[in-house]
């Protein structure tokens, strides 16, 4: 039986009743809440059920409180009488005092609270605005029902530690498997979608039927596939996002039934999936797996970028749903030796597949920013020193009145709490533009980037950090102020009092300069790293190529000979256009992300047990490949137009391979086989294109390349390697400049033939950067942030001694002493700090950029040659900083510094 | 939304008050047989739920048109009954007219009555 009384009372509290009447109350609408409890339940509701509508019914949505509050009189407020009571209305009184009186001080001081909320907005803005990326990418939960339940299950062989599925294993693993509620598979591909209007490329992923359910996603409009929809054979029914059919469907209200033409099928919408929903970012339409190229999905050989997820049911852990599926996994691969022997499955969380390879950059920048946050506190806190300093005789007076040390301590902690909040109110500002900046300018450089933004829970973070941060920085301020001696203070009159002040004054300048080292550092190596990598060379020529993908028109997919007719009239017409020096096809484009691999073994024989062959990369091309790319060619031949399907398969390999299985012979002339294409003879030794990333690619698993033709593609599976071609092309004039000459020629007779995905190899080259320069960028960002705010530092700090020191500046002017000398005594005072806080700096970046090894390229985390260029930067800019104060103070004028005394 | 026909909220609000009245006309009752009442002699078109019911009773009583006490019957848990009181029958009398006139003059414009 349910706590009625409880629940009801909650709904009370705030209405503040008399306590009798509110038992009374109470009392009564629990009794009612009872009786339609028992109500609901005879009427065949579960319990839960029973006691949700009971409940709702009762004090639902706060209508009973509405309700109530209107007739019902609150209990008086207690009066407290006698010496203790009313200590918490005190507290609030001087609290509310204490606002008032910051708030006045500051107004009265506009310049100091301007320059302090900037240096405190900066801080926090840029911790914010980090943050709000960590809060997007790696906090918050993936946007279905209860996410942290669904998987992804790969497969992985010694090679790889995580592979794309084969879907008779797929279909096996959903069977076998007891761990999961179900599986759903999916693969992303690209459709041809034709019949209104332009021809026009659609992203879109193959779905098995099971997928919408298993992720918890139920259609904005329609429904998700049936079973039987998911079946080889089935009449095409497709689902379409709700951005396209928002936008390219006009929000059509009668689309449910509609017919649409993607790659020549006549298919039916069925659904129209939820504004929010994002799979894959840009999915457009949805197509059931088994309308996938039929000959790729029966086979186990094949591992076509299927992905499978699955949703653990309540109560099994991932280790256990882990330890099924490597078992059943186990057993397919004793079942089928020749394609699943060495295969394994692994289990891991959605999430952590999509962000974890992040979580190192990001969790780097975190430290970095929170650097940031403390130079710039350093910066304020020097400020309110220096005020402080100032205020002395008004502490003092204070104190004289009989005003508590704590009490002034807390005046000005309030102070500086309302300082960091006026900080953070315009950092908040400055995040909000910062992100949406940094967004912009490294696009596709995270995941989840669609999910930053500033929320709930960045604002809380936000204001904690001001808190925190106003606390922090003003502490040492308050206490020096508190602790000031009544007697001295008002003694000494205006000239402020030095020691301790100037103590700590030094310190946070060190501490600042230190900081600024140290991000210098890091932002010094991720520079080098971005540089090196531009300068790394490819293994072909990256300048002046343009790619695209290209469809060929519905009406020559069904034909193998009339998909092959049909590129290379598609290349004659290209190749006839002026300016375009070669042109030719691909699979894949280096440094890309594209991904196809086969297996191939030595000699002649039939396929030996999988775990006894190896993987390459595997391009299909056509024969100006070569030319276009400027790969260089090592031995014999590429390919030529008479490597058609009648003559012998030929395949070119790259020099990697060629070392690999052919160690020491010419390998032209000799023979290999590979897995559906059997055996096949070496022509030609081509130069290794890196395709991995510039990077990665030296330490990749896979690195063996093998070139196919075209045109000697079996028939079987000409289908599946005629969608998603990459035409390309080396230009003779700027090659962007082409697109729409390129663009007409493709098209063909009968227009139906888009191209799409256009970019530069320029370009394709430095999105493969995009995570790295995306953290080059930040960092770079937040050391000359650092810089600039050292730089104040040390200059307010040196401009203050300059002044305190006027006095005993104009006796020695009076005693003779040179302009030199006075300057060279300012700046020795200055330099001396800096080069605390550059060794101090120096030191801990030697250990601390060692946790950014694994960003780094090419270069050593504590390479010595940036951290000396980063060291002679910050004392640079330190030497400028201490001479404009030592400038004025060779112009203080002897007479006049005396007469003050 | 509770009700099932139409959105009867605005004139429910004008009614309520002669509905509770008329039903404790005859006999005191306690809350939910009210409410329950309510919804069997409407046949399902009215119905109120708790959160709206009970401050409606409370109202009244503070008007003292009506008057609750507590009652324990052997074997179950106390509940306030309400009972209608002098003034609150005058009430009933005078609201009862209002509405009666109020229904037909809504009839002869509407021509329900002659449908």
């Amino acid at each position: 039986m349910p706590d009625w009384n409880e629940q009801i009372r909650k709904q009370l509290a705030d209405l503040n009743l008399a306590p009798a009447r509110e038992a009374e109350i109470v009392e009564e609408l629990a009794q009612h809440a009872e009786d339609r409890f028992r109500e609901l339940q005879s009427g065949g509701a579960t319990e839960t059920e029973a006691r949700r509508i009971a409940l709702e019914e009762t004090g639902g949505h706060e209508l009973l409180a509405r309700e109530l509050r209107a007739i019902e009189r609150p209990a008086p407020e207690p009066v407290v009488l006698g010496a203790g009571g009313g200590g918490r209305g005190k507290f609030m009184a001087s609290l509310a005092q204490d606002l008032r009186y910051g708030f006045r001080t500051l107004r009265k001081s506009p310049s100091f609270t301007v320059i302090g909320m900037l240096a405190l907005a900066l801080g926090i803005g840029a911790n914010t605005a980090i943050f709000s990326v960590v809060n997007g990418v790696l906090l918050r939960p993936l946007g279905y029902p209860d996410p942290g339940r669904l998987m992804l299950i790969s497969e992985t062989t010694p090679e790889f530690s995580q592979m794309s599925v084969a879907y008779p294993n797929f279909l096996d693993w959903r069977s076998e498997s007891r761990s999961f509620t179900d599986m759903g598979a999916s693969r992303s591909d690209d459709f041809n979608f034709t019949g209104t209007g332009e021809p026009e490329h659609l992203s879109g992923e193959y779905v098995s039927a099971s997928l919408f359910p298993v992720l918890g996603v139920t259609p904005f409009m329609g429904r998700s596939f049936l079973p039987q929809e998911d079946r080889h054979g089935a009449a095409c029914a497709i689902m379409i996002g709700y951005g396209f059919w928002k936008q390219r469907l006009a929000g059509d209200p009668n689309i449910l039934g509609r017919l649409l033409t993607l790659n020549a099928m006549s298919c039916a919408v069925v659904g129209v999936l939820p504004p929010d929903f994002r799979f894959r970012e840009e999915a457009q339409v949805y197509v059931p797996i088994e309308q996938y190229d039929g000959g790729l999905l029966r086979t186990r050989e094949s591992h076509p970028g299927i992905s499978v997820f699955g949703r653990l049911k309540p109560g099994v852990t991932i280790k256990a749903a882990q330890a099924e599926i490597a078992s059943i996994a186990s057993v397919l691969s004793r079942h089928y030796p020749a394609t699943n022997a060495g295969h394994g499955a692994k289990v891991v969380r959605m999430k952590d597949n999509m962000v974890s390879y992040i979580q190192p950059t990001l969790l780097l920048l975190v430290g970095a920013v929170g650097f940031v946050l403390i130079i710039a506190c350093a910066n304020v806190a020097n400020l309110l020193l220096a005020r402080s300093t100032a205020r002395r005789r008004e502490f003092a007076i204070r104190t004289a009145l009989g005003a508590a040390r704590g009490r002034i301590v807390r005046q000005l902690l309030t102070e500086s709490v309302l300082l960091s909040l006026g900080g953070a109110a315009i950092g908040l500002l400055l995040a909000r533009w910062g992100t949406s900046l940094v967004l912009a300018a490294a696009p596709g450089s995270l995941p989840r980037s669609g999910e930053i933004g500033i929320d709930p829970y960045v604002l809380l973070f936000t204001l904690a950090v001001s808190i925190v941060t106003g606390i922090l920085f003003g502490l040492a301020p308050a206490f020096h102020g508190a602790n000031a001696n009544p007697q001295e203070s008002l003694k000494e009159g205006a000239r402020g009092a030095g020691g301790g002040r100037h103590r700590a004054e030094s310190v946070f300048v060190t501490v600042e300069i230190g900081l600024a080292v140290i991000l210098l550092a890091g932002a010094g190596l991720m520079m080098q790293s971005v540089w090196r990598l531009l300068r790394v060379d490819p293994g072909f020529n990256t300048r002046n190529i343009l790619t695209m993908q290209v469809a060929l028109s519905p009406k020559v997919m069904a034909s193998p000979p009339a998909v092959r007719l049909a590129y290379e009239q598609m290349l004659g017409r290209v190749a006839a256009i002026p300016g375009i020096r070669s042109v030719a096809l691909t699979n894949m484009v280096p440094l890309a992300g594209d991904d196809n691999e086969i297996f191939f073994w030595r000699g002649t024989g039939t396929q030996p047990p999988q775990d006894q062959t190896s993987s390459a990369m595997f391009s299909i091309v056509t024969p100006d490949y070569l030319r276009a790319m400027q790969i260089p060619l090592r031995r014999g031949r590429f390919f030529t137009d008479r490597d058609r399907l009648e003559s012998p398969p030929v395949v070119v390999i790259d020099e990697v391979l060629a070392r690999h299985i052919f160690a020491g012979q010419d390998p032209v002339g000799r023979e290999f086989s590979m897995m559906v294409l059997g055996t096949v003879r070496v022509v030609g030794v081509v130069g290794h294109a890196k395709h991995w990333g510039l990077d990665s690619d030296d330490t990749a698993k896979i690195r063996d390349q093998i070139y196919f033709p075209l045109l000697q593609i079996p028939d079987r599976f000409m289908s599946s390697s005629a969608v998603g071609q990459t035409l390309l092309l080396r230009t003779g004039p700027e090659p962007l400049s082409m697109v729409s000459a390129v663009r007409a020629q493709v098209a063909g007779p009968t227009q139906d033939q888009p191209i799409y995905a256009v970019q530069t190899m320029e370009q394709t080259v430095s999105g493969s950067l995009a995570a790295r320069r995306f953290t080059m960028l930040v960092l770079i960002v937040f050391a000359v942030t650092a810089l600039l705010l050292a730089a104040v530092g040390i200059y307010g700090v040196m401009s203050y001694a300059v002044t305190r020191r006027t006095h005993e500046l104009g006796i020695r002017a009076a005693l003779g002493a040179s302009r030199r000398e006075i300057v060279g005594l300012v700046l020795r005072q200055g330099m001396w700090l800096a080069a605390i806080g550059i060794a101090g700096g120096l030191a801990a970046a030697f250990a601390l950029t060692r946790l950014m090894a694994g960003l780094l390229y090419g270069v050593r985390p504590a390479d010595p040659s940036t951290l000396a260029a980063v060291a002679l930067l910050l004392g640079g800019i330190a030497l400028l900083a201490c001479y404009i104060p030592a400038r004025r103070a060779t112009a203080v004028d002897p007479v006049a510094a005396l007469r003050c005394e | 939304m509770e009700d099932r026909s139409f959105d009867n909220r605005e004139w429910k609000k004008g009614s309520a008050e002669l509905l509770l009245l008329s039903l404790l006309e005859a006999l005191p009752r306690h809350g939910y047989e009210l409410g329950k009442l309510i919804e069997q002699r409407s046949q399902g078109a009215l119905r109120f739920h708790a959160a709206s019911l009970y401050p409606l009773l409370y109202r009244l009583e503070k008007r003292g048109w009506i008057q609750g006490r507590w009652v324990e019957k052997t074997g179950q848990r106390r509940r306030r009954y309400y009972r209608l009181t002098a003034p609150g029958r005058k009430v009933l009398v005078s609201q009862r007219r209002e509405w009666q006139t109020f229904v037909q003059a809504i009839n002869r414009i509407t021509g329900v009555e002659n449908a």
